[in-house]
């Protein structure tokens, strides 16, 4: 299968007064194109920021340290002083304009908070027109104006919504904007980041049904970053589970839930609520992760893991092939 | 005779205006946060309302601990109207009557150590002096599981976990040693692989102190691990009450179908069969006329824009406001 | 609300706050301890003559008849009888303020331009040498005593460059501008005058930069701390992951969302200038409202100070009258 990318060995730190935080450390991953992988972890884990890295805007003061971070772009995008070639392409090597030039038209980014995220200063047809005229700027205004509409409906929005502002919209007609936004030039890869956690769950189930529609019509990739691993059974293909900045099990969805092999993963399922079986005991996971301004050696979830050995505390465990057909990062499965 | 009885309960806010609408127009608006609630909690259970957010069910929690008063209606504790209790009584009352907000975050004063946050609570009512309100409190948090207590007393709260603060809260709320608790979305804020352990954390003290609980929550799935009856909200007005079982299994309102359809499974393998309703849940200052829920509704006939439909017992023990029920 | 009614009100209410600014200041006067027709008067004076003084300025009513005819004259455009010669106020007021006004608007665009400029520099170069070089120089500005930077500039440029001049506002040898509108530089345009109004340029030159400097301390502090909360929000970052032009995220988007607030400051800030930039104007020999009033209180004058007092009132509540509608014409969320 072909892959649209691929993260090798990234690291991005920050800086804080309490010292340095590794919050993604050392992480490889490879998106399939028309796949979606979800990117699961609980808060402070490094997802977010892993996702933002890929759009090279990484909240400040955080800084990429190393790595690659591999698009394979379908054609040619030109940019002010030129054009970034088909091919594969290193992100972290482009420039600025290079990078602004592939934003919203290669790479397409959904927020949290749809109440927070648009310009509130602008008429929501403004905002279409406005990354139409970005990275088309020959395009005519009139003809914006049309794709705009276009849009619209296919999102279920009036049209002659265009001349609302932000605010006459509700939360979760301002998330179909924003995905909308995001649809607009057709992107190779559309990072969606918790698209869905500040919607009630009958919106949710809404906009979630929306994003698989588009992803078909749009043969898009995705990259869907949530807490929520009920939202992941129901819309991923393939699911990679975060803990303290490092990646610890990639799985294809199934096999995820059916037989996870991370003893992190599987005390993560263990603790989600499932409606259907409200006999099933729920457990947790005890005490808390460690800080990631004072790192622990070795496997980060050691204190906490039930079947905790010496050489845990010795080096982090690479990723291994599990049986499961994914890949883990725990020494239970070494040489098996 | 239940613990708290709910009779027709309203709670009606004036609409935030400014000064100027206020001056020149005529007719005053209000947001119908509750319009006419009734239900009853018997002792020591767990009782659940869930909702979308704009349901109004935690406005009616914080009527029932009279944190606000009703704008008409009745709220019994014990066979009393809390709405007439006054002074020294009211302060007893309030003693019975707990509240624990959502967010633990911006509920406790940052500035305030957890020790002194609960021991607060004894100041507040005056029980007792320095050293016993010290040592009160240390038996509290070593009973919510932040132990040893003496590491924890002089913390600040931007020093412990989401977890660790839902169990200050927890600790301030039975110090006082409450009959009736009601939390406010305890679990929402806390990461998912620890909730479990304050449902449980909740459990025991609920066993220990023989607590009522009301649980407010937009988590279905939680709701139904911890309460043994729910009440679903929509606009203002339950619309179903039924065992925590049964309104899942046999989910009579659409409304209730449509929310339960909703909630995302953590199995791959579960299929999603009923349609959602379209839109979204409309402005609590203009409520649709009739059934609150009639133009969202897959299965609405003529009836339901006109009369609202009553909350009935249309099964044993279970409850539905919906004309297709009659 | 619709913005029709908003505006509508809004003026209906502006009527209500200058009855009470004007009764205030009224009061103000009649209250304070002293007889003000005898306070005038250094040495003793003859009993006949004060009676007649009296009744001349209408003091000897008594003070309910004199609150009714000084509401009832400002109606009408009067603002009294000066003390010293019995002339009308009015026509003081109409001779000195368009001194004032022009000063305070080019100081006041001086100042602005100035403040916004740098404040949008210093917030996108956040915690660098140049931000900090940039807040310094806010400070310094601020703290800085105008009469004091007033009189180093005199001494630099009309002193020892002598390449402007300083004190008044036009060249004494030569007649001004006709009266229009009583600003020179327009009314020198206006009569297509260009020599009249380079003249009065250069003249205001000195007395705006000094003004400008001083009051563009808070306008570079209030937008650099707007500008960096703005850029942090999402709606920004959202518009960087569409790939927006890095002006229009600066201007369109954050500028406009962190603009309110200097808004109100310039009205604030514009309503003090108004009455008259004391200090500045007597620094300059500027014949606007704060030299006239400085004069005044030196000649004990209590209804010229009063006439005064109650024009600047008004001029506050039509500022912020301004500077409220301009608000509803700029945030959409006002409007509708």
């Amino acid at each position: 299968m072909p892959t649209l990318l691929e993260i090798h060995n990234l690291s991005i730190e920050y800086k804080t007064r309490l010292g340095t935080a590794r919050a993604v450390d050392n992480v490889s991953i490879t998106l399939d194109e028309n796949k979606t992988l979800g990117l699961a972890g609980e808060s402070g884990c490094g997802k977010s920021t892993l996702g933002r890295s890929i759009i090279r805007l990484v909240p400040y003061p955080g800084r990429i340290l190393e790595g690659e971070i591999l698009l394979n772009l379908d054609e040619d995008v030109p940019y002010e002083n030129g054009v970034v070639e088909k091919g594969q392409i290193n992100l972290l090597q482009l420039d600025g304009d290079q990078m602004r030039a592939l934003r919203g038209k290669k790479l397409a980014y959904i927020f949290q908070d749809p109440m927070t995220s648009l310009n509130p200063m602008e008429r929501i047809g403004k905002h279409f027109v406005e990354i139409i005229k970005a990275h088309e700027p020959d395009t005519p205004k009139e003809d914006a104006q049309v794709r705009t509409k276009d849009l619209l409906e296919a999102l279920d929005i009036l049209p002659e919504r265009v001349l609302d502002y932000p605010h006459q919209f509700s939360g979760g007609m301002r998330q179909r904007v924003m995905i909308g936004l995001g649809l607009t030039l057709t992107p190779q890869l559309l990072i969606a980041d918790e698209p869905t956690t500040s919607l009630d769950v009958i919106v949710e189930a809404q906009i979630l049904n929306l994003i698989s529609d588009l992803k078909d019509k749009f043969n898009l990739t995705m990259m869907l970053i949530t807490h929520n691993l009920g939202v992941l059974a129901e819309t991923a293909d393939s699911i990679a589970i975060m803990y303290t900045g490092r990646i610890m099990e990639v799985a294809p969805t199934e096999a995820l839930f059916e037989s996870p092999q991370h003893p992190y993963t599987q005390a993560l399922l263990q603790s989600v609520p499932d409606v259907r079986k409200p006999d099933r005991k729920l457990s947790w996971i005890p005490g808390s992760p460690p800080s990631l301004t004072e790192p622990i050696p070795g496997c980060m979830f050691r204190p906490r893991c039930p079947h905790a050995m010496e050489i845990c505390a010795t080096e982090p465990p690479p990723l291994m092939k599990s049986t499961s057909g994914g890949i883990v990062a725990c020494y239970l499965y070494e040489g098996s | 005779m239940p613990l708290i009885e709910v009779k027709n309960v309203m709670k009606h806010f004036p609409v935030q205006k400014g000064f100027l609408d206020t001056l020149f127009t005529r007719q005053k608006e209000f947001v119908k946060a509750v319009d006419g609630v009734s239900f009853e909690i018997e002792e020591g259970e767990v009782f659940g309302l869930a909702g979308e957010s704009g349901s109004g069910k935690t406005t009616m929690g914080r009527l029932i601990v009279r944190l606000i008063d009703p704008t008409a209606g009745q709220i019994l504790f014990a066979g009393q109207d809390i709405a007439t209790i006054r002074g020294k009584q009211l302060r007893l009352l309030k003693r019975r009557l707990q509240f624990t907000f959502q967010d633990p975050y911006s509920s406790l004063n940052p500035r305030l150590t957890i020790g002194n946050a609960i021991a607060d609570a004894l100041r507040l009512q005056g029980i007792g002096n320095k050293s016993e309100q010290k040592q009160r409190t240390m038996k509290i948090l070593e009973r919510v599981g932040l132990s040893p207590a003496s590491s924890f007393y002089d913390r600040l709260p931007h020093q412990l976990s989401g977890g660790q603060r839902q169990r200050v809260v927890f600790g301030r709320a039975i110090i006082l040693e409450p009959k009736f608790v009601v939390t406010d979305e305890p679990v929402a804020m806390v990461d998912v692989s620890v909730r479990a352990q304050i449902l449980e954390l909740m459990k025991d003290l609920q066993d220990e102190y023989s607590l009522t609980y009301l649980f407010i929550s937009h988590d279905l799935a939680t709701a139904r691990h911890i309460c043994d009856r729910i009440g679903i909200m929509y606009l203002g007005k339950i619309v179903e009450i039924a065992d925590k079982d049964r309104i899942y299994t046999d989910s009579l309102h659409p409304y209730t179908v449509s929310l339960m359809a909703a909630i995302p499974v953590p199995d791959p393998k579960a299929k999603k069969g009923e349609a959602l309703p379209k839109g979204e849940i409309p402005s609590p200052i203009n409520p649709p006329s009739g059934c609150n829920f009639h133009p969202r509704c897959p299965r609405t006939f003529e009836r339901c824009a006109e009369e609202e439909p009553a909350l009935r017992e249309v099964k044993k023990e279970h409850w539905v406001a919906c004309h297709l029920y009659d | 609300m619709s913005l029709k009614s908003y505006v509508v009100t809004r003026i209906l209410l502006a009527i209500p706050m200058v009855l009470l600014l004007l009764t205030f200041v009224f009061f103000v006067i009649r209250v304070m301890p002293g007889d003000p027709a005898l306070l005038h008067f250094e040495r003793r004076v003859d009993p006949a003559a004060l009676a007649e003084f009296r009744r001349r300025l209408g003091l000897d009513q008594p003070i309910p008849i004199q609150y009714i005819t000084y509401l009832g004259g400002l109606f009408v455009g009067n603002f009294g009888l000066s003390m010293q010669d019995f002339s009308p106020i009015v026509d003081h007021l109409i001779a000195r303020f368009p001194a004032t006004l022009e000063l305070a608007i080019y100081s006041m665009l001086f100042a602005v331009i100035l403040g916004i400029i740098l404040g949008v520099f210093s917030s996108k170069r956040y915690d660098s040498t140049t931000d900090h070089s940039i807040r310094l120089f806010g400070i310094i500005t601020y703290a800085i005593p105008v009469f004091f930077l007033g009189m180093i500039l005199q001494l630099i440029f009309a002193v020892w460059l002598r390449v402007l001049p300083s004190g008044t506002r036009f060249d004494p040898h030569y007649v001004p501008p006709p009266r229009i509108t009583g600003l020179y530089t327009i009314d020198s345009l206006l009569t297509g005058n260009l020599w009249a109004f380079m003249v009065s340029v250069r003249y205001l030159i000195l007395p705006t930069v000094t003004l400008g400097l001083v009051l563009c301390g808070i306008f570079i502090r209030l937008t650099r701390t707007n500008m960096i909360e703005t850029l942090r929000k999402d709606f920004v970052v959202a518009a960087e992951a569409r790939g927006l032009s890095d002006s229009r995220i600066t201007y369109q988007y954050a500028l406009r969302n962190a603009f309110l607030p200097i808004l109100t400051m310039i009205g604030l800030q514009f309503a003090v200038l108004l009455a008259g930039a004391v200090l500045t104007e007597t620094t300059f020999s500027w014949p606007g409202l704060g030299t006239y009033i400085v004069d005044r209180i030196a000649h004990r004058d209590y209804t010229a100070i009063q006439g005064t007092v109650v024009f600047y009132a008004i001029l506050v509540a039509v500022v912020t009258l301004i500077v409220d509608l301009l608000y509803a014409a700029f945030d959409p969320r006002i409007r509708f």
